[in-house]
């Protein structure tokens, strides 16, 4: 029985008092002991940033890769072995400025994966550059005279390319940021929880205050569907993208690996990779 | 007589050029001749001239023929654009249809026979059915039976319906008893017999693409381009039958982060590209690199710089794959000169990538990826897997509670055990910052020199096995260095001079890294001079052997960068007109 001290390590992070990413560290440590994983079943993949510091912080295998890139590795990761939770994690510049494309595509095709991005709208690492979510006007170092490039929508996106499980959560809400990982976790397919996670050094606009004041819960509307894609659609345009909770979810999607020609139970990892001599011999025949 | 045959199909893109290339060259195959066919195509699907270039011998050879025999036409621009290379006696058989003509430029004693291909394979049911016309006609030609091509015809159509085939080889005859009522030197063309024996016939991607599957590779994530595709299209039908898996990813960079991941968590896995795709995974190789990720890339290189000339040959990634990452890594690079090689390659490339835990390039050049040639069959008790260095359960268990395992462990031999995800007590980190021996980020500068010289010197006085080849004579007067697919044409090269007396080696490098300075350094202070021949405008490997420490007083540059291959001759010719100019 494995419980959330399981997914603890002794490592101090090095991220700032007050940095919303502690509380994605905790929830992603309580959402993997509520669902009994064991440690080594689960393998965190992430990219740089402050946030991508995240997979050296839980106790689980952790892989940090390069800047961006954490899905593809990710991915990789799970086509090696199927048996394993994969978890990828990293900031908003890592996610959707230079690695855009891949989330898309990793929306797209659908693995068994779930991504959890700590937007902060700002480049916190790099000290304090603008990033593809902050919002028209924002001043950062490198929009001194305010942002003139508008803020991309995560979740439109996330949407559009087909995605099976979207939700959004906010570092301030650590219990609800909980159960979206684990619904995120359980469901088959990729899954994006997006979660509004504070930078309190180079970000002085979108701070804790500011998004408890303009995010609203969707449990506020009792009439919304999270099944109903069409809806998700509209009240993502509609808050402007700053809802939280379950915002879509398509159960009946299957999962790439379910669908690949051939791909077996038992994970490629454990399987023998020696073809007999009768196999290699026809197949040599082919070319003749 | 003819001992061989040089001979040539061409027309449109998308008019079946390549199925009549390949239908002759695999029934041939078939009888036990040995083929070399290079093709010559354009970035597009339709339109375009293409071209195939079959050579036909008794004995292997490994590039294309000087001159052409015979060129079977079925548009002018065909004869316009190879006409030149045909002999003296060569033979033009052009489709009636277009009203060919020989420009006046040709030899005059070339000879055109216009034949009706289209006409006639009309009056057997279909138009495309013009290139078995013209295949019957080559047949009859060169001393083949009419039905020569029956098996492959079999093979190709059979299951579709018997009717195809029996309407393609009726097409077949016609096009061979056309021929016979011609007015031609018979026994000048008529093809002298080979002996009964079995290889394949295939390129050096499907070489790579086997070797792969034969030594468990099981994970390939790429990106289409040409020349490399052909790999993740062959594995892409095999894969599945052995539980494994192609990934067609959004790009580059995602292919080699794929690779990374899958190879981090345990399956053998590889990608496979050409120079602008090798140029998006620069910075994932330093990942793998870093992390000390056993990964298999191939790099098929063709013309650059740029999308460059991307259906042709040219050698110029040298200096890309071995210096283009930033920062320091070891990494290993193959330079196979054969499907042969190709596929003992791979399956060496798997193996040394685990054993030494670290990036390893596989590279090829257009003639050797895309050339489809003959190949002696594959030697399966030769196909060997070692994992490498990996924990044991035992060995977990004894990593005590609380801590982490030393997946960076510091060794003599700088090689640290590995473990995958999902193992019990194997828990570690890794990270492509610079790290502890439990993975740990650690930018301290006694441990960075630590783990620099760990991932850099296990390497330290490698000379891999077969990393060069050598043939012709010892203490040779000139000695010949090449590095991928120009071994055929350098070897007939050498054999040619060596027939007119003078005194020739010839060296062929398979491995760049480690690079193989101990064998090449007896083999080039036995040389009086030595000539480095190569398909590229700057003479990389021309450098790359001085770079590495090798010196000698007459060290010649031979270059080609035009897009074809070298030819025999050109070797033949350029190397005796600089021993002239040497002996003055
Ligand atoms: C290829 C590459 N380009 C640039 C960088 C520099 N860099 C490191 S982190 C980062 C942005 C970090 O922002 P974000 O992903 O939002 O993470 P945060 O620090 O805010 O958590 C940049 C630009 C890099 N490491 N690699
Ligand atoms: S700079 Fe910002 S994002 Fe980075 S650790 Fe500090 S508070 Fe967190
Ligand atoms: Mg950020």
């Amino acid at each position: 029985m494995a419980t959330v001290k399981e997914f603890r390590n002794n490592i101090r992070p090095n991220w700032c008092p007050g940095c919303g990413d502690f509380a994605v560290q905790a929830s992603i440590q309580r959402a993997l002991g509520n669902l009994d994983l064991e440690p080594e079943n689960v393998a965190i993949i992430s990219g740089i940033g402050c946030s991508g510091r995240i997979s050296g912080y839980v106790n689980a295998y952790g892989f940090h890769g390069v800047h961006g890139r954490s899905l593809p590795v990710a991915q990789g990761v799970k086509l090696a072995n199927r048996n394993l939770t994969v978890l990828a994690a990293g900031g908003d510049g890592d996610g959707f400025g230079i690695g855009l494309g891949h989330f898309m595509h990793a929306a797209r095709r659908n693995m068994d994966i779930t991504y959890i991005v700590m937007d902060n709208s700002i480049y916190g690492l790099t000290k304090g550059q603008h990033s593809p979510t902050s919002a028209f006007g924002f001043k950062a170092k490198t929009t001194p005279a305010g942002n003139i490039e508008n803020a991309i929508s995560p979740l439109q996106i996330a949407l559009a390319a087909g995605i099976g499980f979207l939700a959004q959560g906010f570092s301030h809400d650590v219990s609800q940021l909980t159960e979206l990982i684990q619904a995120g976790i359980r469901h088959k397919g990729f899954s994006l929880i997006n979660v509004f996670s504070p930078c309190v050094t180079y970000n002085k606009v979108n701070t804790y205050e500011w998004y408890k004041e303009h995010t609203i819960s969707l449990e506020q509307f009792p009439d919304y569907d999270p099944t109903n894609r069409k809806m998700a659609m509209e009240k993502v345009a509609d808050t402007d993208g700053l809802c939280t909770g379950l915002i879509f979810e398509d159960k009946n999607k299957q999962p790439f690996d379910s669908l690949v020609e051939g791909f077996k139970e038992t994970p490629v990892v454990h399987q023998d990779i020696h073809i007999d001599r009768d196999f290699f011999e026809k197949t040599m025949e082919e070319f003749a | 007589m003819l001992q061989e045959l040089s001979w040539k199909v061409g027309g449109q893109q998308g008019e079946g050029i390549d199925s009549t290339g390949k239908t002759f060259s695999t029934s041939l195959n078939r009888m036990g001749y040995y083929i070399y066919s290079y093709r010559h195509f354009s970035s597009r699907i339709k339109g375009g001239h293409t071209n195939d270039n079959v050579r036909v011998t008794t004995e292997p050879k490994s590039a294309s023929a000087d001159y052409l025999d015979i060129l079977v036409a079925f548009d002018q621009e065909t004869i316009d654009l190879n006409g030149g290379e045909l002999r003296d006696g060569g033979i033009v058989i052009a489709d009636a249809k277009f009203n060919p003509n020989l420009p006046d430029t040709l030899s005059s004693n070339v000879k055109l026979v216009v034949m009706p291909f289209t006409k006639i394979a009309e009056e057997h049911g279909a138009v495309i059915m013009k290139n078995m016309v013209a295949l019957g006609a080559t047949a009859r030609l060169v001393g083949l039976e009419a039905n020569f091509c029956a098996s492959v015809l079999q093979s190709r159509f059979g299951r579709k319906s018997q009717k195809i085939v029996d309407q393609n080889l009726e097409a077949v005859k016609a096009g061979y008893d056309t021929m016979s009522n011609e007015q031609i030197d018979f026994s000048a063309f008529k093809l002298a017999p080979t002996t009964p024996d079995k290889h394949l016939f295939m390129i050096g991607n499907d070489a790579i693409g086997f070797g792969a599957l034969a030594a468990g590779a099981r994970v390939m994530p790429a990106y289409p381009i040409t020349p490399a595709s052909d790999v993740m299209e062959y594995l892409i039908k095999k894969l599945p039958k052995v539980g494994g898996v192609v990934v067609q990813t959004e790009d580059e960079i995602a292919a080699l982060n794929m690779t990374i991941g899958a190879s981090y968590a345990g399956a053998r896995a590889l990608t496979a590209t050409s120079g602008p795709g090798l140029a998006l995974m620069m910075e994932a190789l330093g990942l793998a690199g870093m992390t000390e990720t056993p990964v298999v890339i191939i790099d098929t290189q063709r013309g650059g710089p740029s999308t460059g000339l991307p259906t042709k040959h040219e050698q110029s990634d040298m200096y890309a794959v071995l210096f283009g990452n930033h920062g320091e890594i070891g990494k290993i690079v193959l330079t196979p000169s054969t499907p042969e090689e190709s596929f003992y390659a791979t399956v060496d490339a798997f193996n040394y990538a685990e054993k030494y835990q670290c990036p390893v390039i596989i590279m090829t050049d257009l003639a050797l990826s895309l050339a489809s040639q003959s190949v002696r069959p594959f030697n399966y008790d030769a196909v060997t897997i070692d994992r490498g260095r990996l924990a044991t359960q035992e060995q977990l268990d004894q990593v005590p509670t609380g801590q982490m395992f030393k997946r960076y462990e510091r060794t003599e031999d700088g090689i640290s055990p590995r473990v995958f995800p999902g193992q019990r007590g194997g828990l570690h980190h890794v990270t492509g910052v610079e790290h502890s021996e439990i993975g740990r980020p650690d930018e301290g500068k006694k441990n960075h020199v630590l783990m620099m010289n760990k991932r850099l010197n296990k390497f330290n006085g490698t000379e891999l096995p077969n990393s060069v080849s050598y043939t012709g004579d010892k203490n040779p007067d000139i000695l010949l260095i090449g590095v991928g697919s120009s071994i055929g044409a350098i070897d007939e090269g050498t054999e040619r001079l060596r027939k007119q007396g003078l005194k020739v080696g010839h060296v062929q490098i398979k491995v760049l890294s480690p690079f193989p300075i101990n064998t090449l350094t007896s083999y080039v202070n036995s040389a009086k001079q030595t000539m480095v021949i190569e398909s590229n405008g700057t003479g990389q490997l021309f450098h790359l052997i001085q770079f590495f420490g090798l010196t000698h007083p007459e060290m010649k540059s031979y270059l080609k960068y035009d897009g074809t291959p070298f030819l025999p001759k050109e070797i033949e010719a350029h190397v005796k007109g600089s021993m002239i100019a040497w002996q003055r």
